[in-house]
């Protein structure tokens, strides 16, 4: 007895520290709903902050007891740095400097590290605008690299890049769109070798893969392009274009997309039938989110539209302290969102016309997503990462 | 009991390796191993195993890591940059950094620039006051990220001149740190400082931009299609040549840039047109056969050929442009060098699409400019 209670509370512990974790850009299956019991909440107040040594417009991304973030630095950016701060206290756990060897380039409001990391539980992939990725295990032990801009020379956006790398299985997809030598690649997460390589749209693309149903949904201003992580193949194909700044949202059985408005899909193998259209819902820089049975659309002028799943009917729009770059992420009923002025703000989803419910000024520029786990809320800036509980 | 607790512990990183530290003899074949990655994952299977085995290599072995990165790829570098983060870390925690040896390696110029960039890197963080110490023989140093740290304690030093009026000793402060700064900030920043207290800065001369130059122009670009199209000047350089063009014959002009930065702007001599291709092409004349690079800014589509070779070649329109945003390695011959750009407009007609214009200079691995001999 006392043995199968010591097991139970081994698979409850594993169990508990998987469900809290926030493994890449939007969280679980890039879906911006966090999946665990505990949620932040509405009254959520600085619980430690971190100061870093550069640039950043990529997501902490949680695993277990450890946060980790990328920064660039350096006159042009050409130092990257991967960090792992412990997710109780911030304390330091390890940092790694790295170079770049591709062009560091870009747009003066984005950066190098602008896409997030993401994690299998075992290893923390980093990638950056120029093109460098980065495997390393929890533990900071490097454990492959690659140098796409090394490997294909004309693979960069002079603008900077900022898709965020998914990984499904033991594949890694990474997507390096630009207007020139533009390609996605799946890569083995054990050697950092190409399991496959793919020609992709030549025109310049920072949007993000979402994972549906094991397919991973490749965005680009063509439409979406479902693609078997393992082997590269195409699943299904959506053609009628699609937004090349703010990503799809996905929910278990739809995939809803910026394109024409939103464009709900319902993909299977061979097609990728259309559920509705909506053509006022119009994504701003973030990206949509499904929360319950309802989508959360943030336009460009900084107002949150909900409307339905089933038929994208809005029911009610809420104007946010603006302006605003990042995507929202939810948890519970509450939508969490920062403003490029440092406002962070807690809208309850449950309020009849919505409500902004709490606010907290972080006093600094804030242009990334916020990361959700294990009941707290992680944001960043160009100068510091905070949790908030 | 004790060999078994500590086989037990090992694994989790709570004691040292049972192998003890590895020593020097045995680095070599760790560090063959990562220099020999290359594109495309090539070589990261051993490389993970070698980079295990030089984590735990005795803080002593320090500077035969950072050797190690003399001459390798940008991406053996890395592993190494990545390795000797981790030693150092672990001999800071256990006080036993070779900063001497470390020193050693940053002060001998034999060594590659990027190794000891890193080597600075570790005494900045463990002895701050020694790389303080240091930093002014830094002023001539072949890595141009090293020069940052004593340039910009010039410019700091001319300002709290200037600060208590003393005119002459900050001239001579920026002036000094003029004739070492190589990035783009730290020179513009000085340029300005010195305007104002009326030395101005030869900038082209001091990048090395290319200011002369014959154009031909309008060959057609419709649909993007010029960029793939071979027009006669990728065949022949004749100046009195006259080519059927996109609407207009298209003749070989003489082009000197007064920009300060080397713009060679298509639009002043051709007018704003769009979907259309130019070309330009200058002589260089070097005193000796040398390693150097064209380094390029454009945000147009272009071409670069070297004596007839085609250097590189980007099909990107209006992204963005700046200083040395392409650097292409390159082999001068001594005398004459042939450089031929092509630089393709698109049918964008945005307001921040009507840029036609490239800048080049030509400079060693430093960024110190190579001037033309004649």
């Amino acid at each position: 007895m006392k043995r199968s209670l010591t097991l139970l509370s081994t698979f409850a512990l594993l169990h508990s520290s998987f469900s809290a974790d926030w493994p890449q850009f939007r969280g679980p299956n890039a879906s911006a709903v966090s999946t665990e019991a505990t949620a932040p909440g509405p009254k959520v107040n600085i619980d430690w902050s971190v100061d870093l040594p550069g640039r950043g417009l990529s997501s902490p991304i949680v695993v277990g007891d450890k946060v980790f973030i990328t920064c660039s630095s350096g006159p042009d950016q050409s130092n990257l740095h991967v960090f792992c701060f412990s997710a109780a206290d911030g304390k330091k756990i390890w940092e790694r400097v790295m170079k770049a060897t591709g062009r560091t380039m870009s747009h003066n409001k984005t950066c190098v590290a602008a896409p997030t990391p993401c994690s299998d539980g075992e290893r923390v992939f980093a990638l950056y605008s120029s093109n460098d990725l980065f495997a390393f295990d929890l533990a900071g032990n490097l454990l492959w690299l690659r140098g796409l801009t090394y490997d294909y020379s004309n693979a960069s956006n002079s603008l900077g890049m900022s898709s965020s790398p998914v990984v499904v299985g033991d594949t890694l997809v990474v997507q390096s769109e630009n207007d020139s030598e533009s390609l996605a690649v799946g890569i083995d997460v054990t050697t950092g070798k190409n399991r496959w390589k793919k020609e992709r749209p030549k025109a310049a693309n920072w949007t993000s893969a979402v994972v549906y149903q094991n397919v991973v949904a490749l965005q680009s201003s063509k439409g979406l392009t479902g693609v078997n992580p393992r082997t590269g193949e195409i699943e299904w194909d959506y053609t009628d274009g699609a937004s090349t700044t703010p990503s799809s949202a996905v929910t278990k059985n739809a995939i809803y997309v910026p394109s024409n408005g939103i464009t709900a899909l319902s993909p299977e193998k061979g097609s990728a039938s259309q559920i509705w259209r909506a053509g006022g819902l119009k994504p701003g820089t973030g990206s949509p989110l499904v929360l319950g049975d309802a989508i959360y659309v943030l336009n460009g002028t900084g107002v949150l539209i909900r409307a339905s799943i089933t038929n994208g009917d809005e029911a009610w729009k809420l104007r946010l302290k603006g302006p605003l770059s990042g995507s929202p992420v939810a948890a519970g009923q509450y939508i969490y969102i920062v403003s490029e002025r440092g406002d962070f703000q807690v809208i309850d989803t449950t309020a009849k016309e919505g409500a902004v419910v709490h606010t907290v000024e972080l006093k600094d520029t804030l242009l990334c997503t916020p990361a959700i786990s294990d009941g707290a809320v992680f944001v960043r800036s160009d100068k510091k990462l905070w949790k908030l509980k | 009991m004790k060999a078994h607790l500590l086989s037990l512990l090992a694994p989790i990183g709570l004691v040292a390796p049972y192998s003890s530290h590895l020593a020097a003899a045995s680095l070599s074949g760790p560090l063959a191993e990562i220099r020999a990655v290359d594109r495309e994952g090539t070589g990261n299977e051993k490389a993970t195993s070698a980079w295990q085995k030089l984590t735990q290599a005795d803080p002593a072995t320090l500077p035969e890591v950072l050797a190690g990165m003399n001459g390798a790829n940008p991406l053996a570098e890395n592993w190494l940059r990545a390795a000797v983060g981790v030693i150092a870390d672990q001999a800071s925690a256990a006080k036993k950094l070779p900063i001497e040896a470390v020193q050693a390696f940053l002060s001998d110029t034999k060594n590659s620039p990027a190794p000891r960039v890193v080597a600075y890197d570790i005494i900045q963080r463990a002895q701050p006051e020694l790389a303080e110490k240091i930093t002014p023989s830094l002023l001539e140093d072949p890595s141009s990220e090293l020069r940052r740290h004593p340039v910009a304690k010039l410019l700091q030093s001319g300002d709290e001149d200037l600060a208590q009026g003393r005119k002459e000793e900050a001239t001579n402060a920026y002036l000094k740190a003029m004739n070492s700064a190589r990035d783009e900030d730290q020179i513009k920043d000085l340029a300005k400082k010195l305007k104002d207290l009326d030395k101005p800065v030869d900038l082209p001369k001091h990048f090395g931009f290319l200011m002369n130059w014959k154009l031909i122009a309008p060959f057609t670009n419709v649909e993007r299609k010029g960029f793939d199209t071979a027009f006669p000047p990728e065949q022949e350089i004749r100046p009195d040549a006259v080519y059927p063009g996109k609407n207009a014959d298209a003749k070989w002009i003489d082009f000197n840039s007064a920009d300060d930065y080397g713009q060679i702007d298509f639009n002043k001599p051709f007018t704003m047109l769009k979907e259309v291709t130019g070309y330009a092409y200058t002589e260089f004349e070097s005193a000796e056969a040398r390693d150097a690079q064209i380094r390029l800014g454009c945000k147009d589509g272009w071409k670069v050929w070297l004596n007839g070779e085609l250097l590189f070649a980007r099909d990107e329109y209006h992204r963005g442009a700046k200083l040395d945003q392409y650097k292409l390695p390159v082999k001068l011959k001594k005398g004459k060098n042939a450089i031929l750009v092509k630089c393709c407009q698109n049918e964008q007609t945005e307001s921040w699409t009507v840029e036609w214009q490239f800048q080049l200079r030509i400079c060693d691995a430093t960024g110190t400019a190579i001037l033309s001999a004649k």
